[in-house]
Order: structure tokens, then C-alpha cells, then sequence
């Protein structure tokens, strides 16, 4: 069934639908059915411009384990930026 | 049952309809061509969307002799493939429902007046639709039989209600008003077999015409022959089981 877990953040960026760049306000972060990946649920995350229409989407669809992965990748990258001096800290 | 001398044909195509709060929305209807009054099916699509497993499971339905009409329950979110509106509906939250018991009592308006419909409407859902399908049969009256498949979320704890969803489809079921096929999968989480269990009960409680079949070996989506969900065996028996279900009570 649909779990209907769902968060929304804003978010500042850029994001490549159909070869093109578009400007990134929002992510939609999910657990639920996935559209694509094969697995009854899925950690997805949309990257939108509501502005744009909902054609304006930077899809992913990835596995729990998957998902944590990159978070952890995510943060440990984020990390060595900061140790090297070219992101100050937050 | 279809024999090959038999003429067979299809008409399906995209028509619109008054909804909820009388605003227009599509559908995709399918009609059997040929002599005769056709009893009919109103499709509760899934959160994944009014997507191309609808369009063609209203196609099935239509084969086996049914008016098969599929409103799209996101309509009102705007136009774009079926999985990007779906994707915009999942990060709202979904529809309210009662913006979907709306659509599905106007899609049952529509289909209900047609001269060729022998009066007699069916509502078939799976998955969210399954429970929207429960939702329209206990509060739109004039719905003849309810397929539920797998529809969770019928059974909900307190901290789960929210201002699209105010009440659990479960406290309605004094009202339902049609008979009930429900089948369901063993390894589902949502409904998982407890739920069922305080589903049949509740019917129980009021008395109501119902059959349920619960498969070992199935979890959730079991008819989806695009996803790994998909099982055959089970799929097949329950197949029969909605259209032998649809025959008893809508022919």
C-alpha cells in the first residue's frame, strides 16, 4: 500500500531534465511505491520546480540501503570540503 | 465466454465528466460493441497513478463485457505523463477523500445513463484505489458491488487521519451498501493480515454480504504484471474471482 510518507524541502540548485538545465526550488523526498526500480517500496526523491509545471522533474528511485549510502556518502563529502578549507562551516 | 466465431468489438477513448464540486474532469471508458445491455464498472485507479495498467485493465474489463469507466482521480493537479502527476500528487499528500468519492459517484452518474447499461454498476480498485473504492461504495449510494484489492489503509490509528483523509474508511462500513469482494495478499504490509482480520470483523458486525480471499505467497500488487510484485498463480485465481463476483451481482 501507498504509505504516504512524504517530506518537502526547499532546495537551491540545478537539476538536467530532457538535456536541459533547470533552476531547482523544491525536493520531495519519499518512501513509497516507486515507479521504476524494482522493489515494492523505494526511497524517492523528486527535484522540482513547481514553477515549471510538473513535467520539471529530476527523478530517483533507490533502494533503503541505497539511500543511506548516499547519505552517509553525502555528509562524509560535505565533511572533507569543510576540513579543506572551501566550504565554511554551517 | 468468448468463442472465435463470435463478433467481438471494443470502443474506448478518452471522454470527460462532472465530478466532484461539479468540476470536469476526464476518464478513459471502454464499451463492449454489440447487441445487448452491458452492466457496468467504475475503476478506482492506484496512487502510482491513471496510468497505462488502468487504461488497460478498463480495456479487460470491457472485453469481458463490461462498461468499464477509469476517472483520473489527479485531474485536477494538471496535465503531464501519468507518473510525473502522480509524483506531484504523492508530495501533496495525495487527494482528498472526499474529492474521490466525487469523481467515482459522477463516473458511476455517467455510466448509469448510458442506453446500453443494464442499470447495474460495479466499483473496482486496487491498492489506494481499493481503499477509494470502499470509501464511494459506503458513501455514494447506488453502487451494485465493491472490488476491493488490497486496499490499505481502510484500518487507521488516530495519529494517521489528516484533513484529507478525517475519518477511516472502516468506521464507515455501516453503510456500505453492496455486496464486497476483498482479496489480499499474506505478506502484505498495508493491509496486512491483522488489518483484515478487524476488516472482516467489522463487516461482520453489520451484517454484511462479503468474500474475502487472502493468498499465501503474495504480498502487495499481485495483479501488476509490470512490477516484481507480480504473481501469476495468485493472479489468475483472482482474476476469476472478481469476474465471477461481477457476474452474481451485476449481470
Amino acid at each position: 500500500m501507498c504509505t504516504m510518507i512524504v517530506e518537502n524541502i526547499k532546495v537551491e540548485g540545478s537539476g538536467k531534465v530532457n538535456n536541459e538545465w533547470i533552476s531547482l526550488d523544491q525536493a520531495n523526498v519519499s518512501y513509497d511505491h516507486p515507479f521504476n526500480a524494482p522493489f515494492e517500496h523505494a526511497l524517492n526523491i523528486d527535484f522540482v520546480n513547481a514553477t515549471l509545471g510538473p513535467s520539471s522533474r529530476v527523478a530517483v528511485e533507490l533502494s533503503a540501503s541505497a539511500a543511506r549510502d548516499l547519505v552517509r556518502t553525502i555528509l562524509e563529502v560535505l565533511d572533507q570540503a569543510e576540513a579543506g578549507g572551501h566550504l565554511s562551516k554551517e | 465466454m468468448y468463442t472465435t466465431d463470435q463478433y467481438e468489438g471494443v470502443h474506448a477513448e478518452t471522454v470527460t465528466l462532472t465530478g466532484a464540486n461539479g468540476d470536469t474532469i476526464n476518464a478513459y471508458m471502454a464499451q463492449p460493441l454489440g447487441e445487448g445491455k452491458f452492466p457496468a464498472i467504475v475503476l478506482a485507479h492506484h496512487m502510482p497513478g491513471w496510468d497505462a495498467w488502468y487504461r488497460e485493465t478498463s480495456f479487460k474489463f470491457a472485453l469481458h463485457g463490461y462498461i468499464a469507466i477509469s476517472p483520473n482521480l489527479f485531474f485536477r493537479a494538471g496535465h503531464g505523463t501519468p507518473e510525473d502527476i502522480a509524483a506531484k500528487v504523492r508530495a501533496e499528500g495525495g487527494v482528498s477523500d472526499d474529492q474521490v468519492v466525487g469523481d467515482l459517484a459522477g463516473a458511476m452518474k455517467v455510466v448509469r445513463a448510458l442506453n446500453n447499461c443494464n442499470g447495474k454498476v460495479g466499483v473496482f480498485g486496487t491498492c489506494s484505489g481499493g481503499r477509494h473504492a470502499y470509501l464511494a461504495a459506503c458513501r455514494a449510494p447506488g453502487f451494485d458491488a465493491l472490488v476491493d484489492c488490497w486496499g490499505g489503509n481502510v484500518v487507521m490509528k488516530p495519529e494517521q487521519l489528516s484533513p484529507k483523509t478525517p475519518v477511516a474508511p472502516l468506521d464507515y462500513t455501516k453503510d456500505l451498501s453492496c455486496p464486497i469482494l476483498g482479496l489480499f495478499g499474506n505478506d502484505d504490509s498495508s493491509p496486512s493480515p491483522e488489518q483484515v482480520n478487524i476488516h472482516e470483523a467489522e463487516l461482520k458486525k453489520y451484517q454484511k454480504n462479503y468474500e474475502f480471499h487472502r493468498y499465501a505467497g503474495a504480498g502487495h500488487g499481485f495483479f501488476y504484471y509490470h512490477r516484481p510484485m507480480y504473481r501469476q498463480e495468485q493472479a489468475v485465481d483472482g482474476w476469476q474471482k472478481v469476474f465471477a463476483f461481477l457476474e452474481k451481482y451485476l449481470a
